[in-house]
């Protein structure tokens, strides 16, 4: 790291500094077209990065989507009400549950159901242990695109935990179609709340473990703090939400400032980057967001079961949708990569008209040219992996 | 600032806009000529600070292709519906990737899928499809290709000699 | 082993050689990574801690030239599948291929309205070993690598009289 500060590269998306931004210290002039991508172990998914580079430094990015697009929004519009969650599962499936619950209230929304707190309960619960499982995969691969990978193993471990619960819930390990339009798929088993406060017990001593493997590494900490300043006006320009948002110092959380599904009743406190390793909104400051996020998350879990009330969860699950509200509705929520708004258009038929969903991931994928141009090749790989995109998000 | 004001606001500053009351939620449905200056005024006064974007989304009504803008002040916790108009024969809506950088890529892909030119767009061209990719797949009346360079997409069953044409 | 194979009738050195030959083939199978959708977060729990593909000798590659073995991870469209044909031919051979999951065997729940989804994976490459699911459980993907194995202990390097 050290030739980087005699070389005087920017280490930020400081615009002065890029402007200013001199090439002509490489006297062989090595600029170069690279292809990372689609079939990139570090892109995370199906995403290509044309980089111009001279030399090591990357002097222009240009990311093409659209090598997973699979037809959601047309899929939706031709399919019923019901049947779009298995798609809409699909979509971030990393945390599908998220995903179906943006879907469901939107719904509810457009047709004025209100979830009994049975319902609203599960729903937080089974949310939060899914974003718990998504982070693990962020933080996992996180490590593993800097190079380690104790951290993989040590992650997936926790992470099979929690699936391991989900499957006795409904069966399913990743994709889990629980959440419904106006209930669940069914009630929790017997004995299921106990073996989720085991595990909260169990993996709140992991995080410090999680610390001392990972987080303060020096390594870790070299390759990653003052890399991929992003700051928070850029943020916002962007439209970038969720942890990304977060870690630049803008304290906002959808669940604590405009909360659905019952999260004004729980107390948590969201995780804010403040640049204690580098600057604030620093690819650092993105991974520790996140870990902080699990610590965050496993309080509201046990809130959740200490106040979860008696209820039936089907009872409001609608029966026909042939008599749809006809209006449109946008309803957002907090999905793990960043805010999911859905935007579904109703035209009194039991499909939807259109739906049109707004993924984190596609506006923090789209800002990368605006804060990430002018790093290291090496350092891009700790941006995109901090960034956190999961490609079924962005291409849909 | 309630929806009527925020209305009341724009109409002041002489420009074309209509409260419409649809349920859920009211928008403000604007002529695509005076989209522009609304949405400068939206992002830049101090009491409306609309500083982000939520959502850019198009969609086919029967008669006319209209594009609904979500935003978002972060200053004032706020939220407006926009929606601009446009014919189909004719579709073509001023760009707001200026004012918001989000609906660069947002515009990208409403061009990609439905079909509408946002006139003023640094560089509007497909981003989840193929450049060679004909056709727009959100249109209602949008018929999927049988194959792409050769590779059936279609779900019939193929007999052996009908690859590639 | 193109100087031989296919050459000779199933006779006492050949059958020899293919025990030695399928025994290291099928004992090292070296699978390309090539995730592309939800499946590929279920190959990476098979390759981590509690399922732990090495203990069956088999590691992951990032790059197909080093690797014999093409696990297709997900929902192949029309755009990444001219890519994903292009990595198979850069494959060097012998090379098997493992579709996993429904979006890889047909188009899985893509297959009516997904205009932009190839319906199988096997349109484009040919495929070994089919994996259900979608997503198949860590446990379906070992199974289809036990199922390799066994397909490769069959193969020979005698000439096909059939």
């Amino acid at each position: 790291m050290k030739e980087t500060k005699e070389l005087n590269i920017p280490l930020g998306p400081d615009p002065e500094k890029l402007l200013k931004l001199d090439l002509s210290h490489n006297p062989f002039g090595e600029r170069m077209t690279l292809q990372m991508g689609p079939q990139h172990p570090a892109t995370h998914g199906v995403l290509r990065l044309e980089l111009q580079t001279d030399g090591e430094i990357v002097t222009q990015i240009t990311p093409y989507i659209g090598y997973l697009h699979r037809c959601f929004e047309k899929i939706a519009e031709s399919v019923s009400y019901p049947q779009v969650i298995p798609y809409v599962d699909r979509m971030d499936y990393l945390s599908s549950m998220n995903m179906s619950l943006g879907y469901a209230l939107n719904v509810e929304k457009l047709m004025g159901i209100q979830v009994n707190e049975r319902i609203q309960t599960i729903r937080v619960l089974v949310c939060e242990m899914n974003r718990i499982a998504s982070h693990c995969v962020a933080i996992a691969t996180y490590g593993l695109d800097i190079g380690a990978w104790t951290p993989l193993l040590f992650l997936f471990q926790e992470r099979e935990h929690i699936l391991d619960l989900f499957e006795e819930l409904c069966g399913g390990r990743l994709l889990f179609n629980y959440i419904r339009i106006g209930g669940l798929s069914h009630d929790i088993p017997p004995g299921w709340t106990d073996k989720v406060l085991q595990f909260c017990d169990y993996m709140i001593p992991k995080i410090p473990e999680l610390n001392e493997l990972l987080s303060f590494n020096k390594i870790f900490i070299e390759r990653t703090a003052n890399v991929g300043v992003m700051s928070s006006k850029l943020a916002i320009a962007y439209g970038i939400t969720g942890p990304n948002l977060r870690a630049t110092g803008v304290d906002y959380d959808m669940r604590r400032d405009e909360p659905y599904s019952g999260y004004q009743n729980y107390q948590f406190k969201p995780a804010i980057g403040r640049g204690e390793q580098g600057q604030p909104g620093d690819c650092w400051d993105r991974y520790i967001v996140r870990v902080r996020e699990i610590e965050e998350s496993l309080k509201i879990m046990k809130q959740a079961i200490a106040r979860l009330p008696e209820g039936d969860v089907k009872e409001q699950m609608p029966k026909n949708f042939n008599k749809m509200p006809i209006g449109d509705s946008f309803v957002r929520t907090e999905a793990p990569r960043g805010e999911l708004g859905i935007y579904l258009v109703s035209d009194g038929t039991k499909k939807p008209y259109r739906v049109k969903a707004r993924s984190g991931a596609y506006c923090s994928i789209s800002a990368l040219p605006a804060f990430a141009t002018g790093c290291l090749i090496a350092d891009l790989v700790a941006i995109v992996a901090s960034i956190d995109i999961v490609l079924g998000e962005v291409d849909r | 600032m309630t929806p009527q004001e925020i209305c009341q606001r724009l109409t002041d500053a002489g420009l074309q806009v209509t409260f419409q009351e649809t349920p859920p939620e009211p928008c403000l449905e604007i002529t695509s000529e005076s989209l522009q200056e609304a949405a400068q005024l939206l992002k830049s006064n101090a009491d409306l600070a609309f500083d982000s974007l939520l959502c850019l989304s198009a969609l086919e009504r029967p008669e006319f292709l209209e594009t609904v803008y979500h935003l978002f002040s972060f200053k004032h916790r706020h939220h407006i519906t926009l929606k601009v108009r446009c014919p189909k024969d004719d579709a073509v809506i001023p760009t707001v990737s200026e004012i918001w950088p989000t609906a660069n890529w947002h515009e990208r892909e409403a061009y990609d899928l439905i079909g509408i030119r946002y006139d003023g767009h640094p560089d509007l061209r497909r981003i989840l499809l193929s450049e060679d990719w004909e056709g727009h797949p959100l249109r209602k009346d949008y018929q999927p290709p049988a194959f792409y360079h050769g590779i059936p997409l279609t779900t019939q069953l193929l007999t052996p000699g009908d690859e590639g044409n | 082993m193109g100087i031989i194979e296919g050459r000779y009738g199933p006779n006492i050195l050949i059958t020899s050689l293919d025990k030695v030959f399928n025994w290291g083939r099928a004992k090292s199978i070296w699978p390309v990574t090539f995730g592309i959708a939800c499946c590929a977060i279920e190959m990476m729990c098979t390759a981590a801690s509690r399922f732990d593909l090495d203990r069956f000798g088999i590691f992951m590659r990032p790059t197909p030239r080093q690797a014999d073995c093409m696990i297709v991870a997900g929902t192949v469209t029309a755009k990444m599948a001219e890519r994903l044909r292009r990595l198979y031919d850069q494959m060097p051979e012998p090379k098997w291929v493992i579709s996993m999951g429904s979006c890889a065997n047909s188009g899985g729940p893509y297959w009516q309205y997904g205009y932009h989804v190839v319906k199988g994976v096997d349109q484009v490459v040919p495929v070994d070993v089919y994996v259900p699911g979608c997503p198949p459980h860590p446990e379906a993907l070992l199974d289809a690598f036990i199922q390799l194995q066994a397909k490769i202990d069959r193969e020979t390097l005698a000439k096909q009289t059939a």
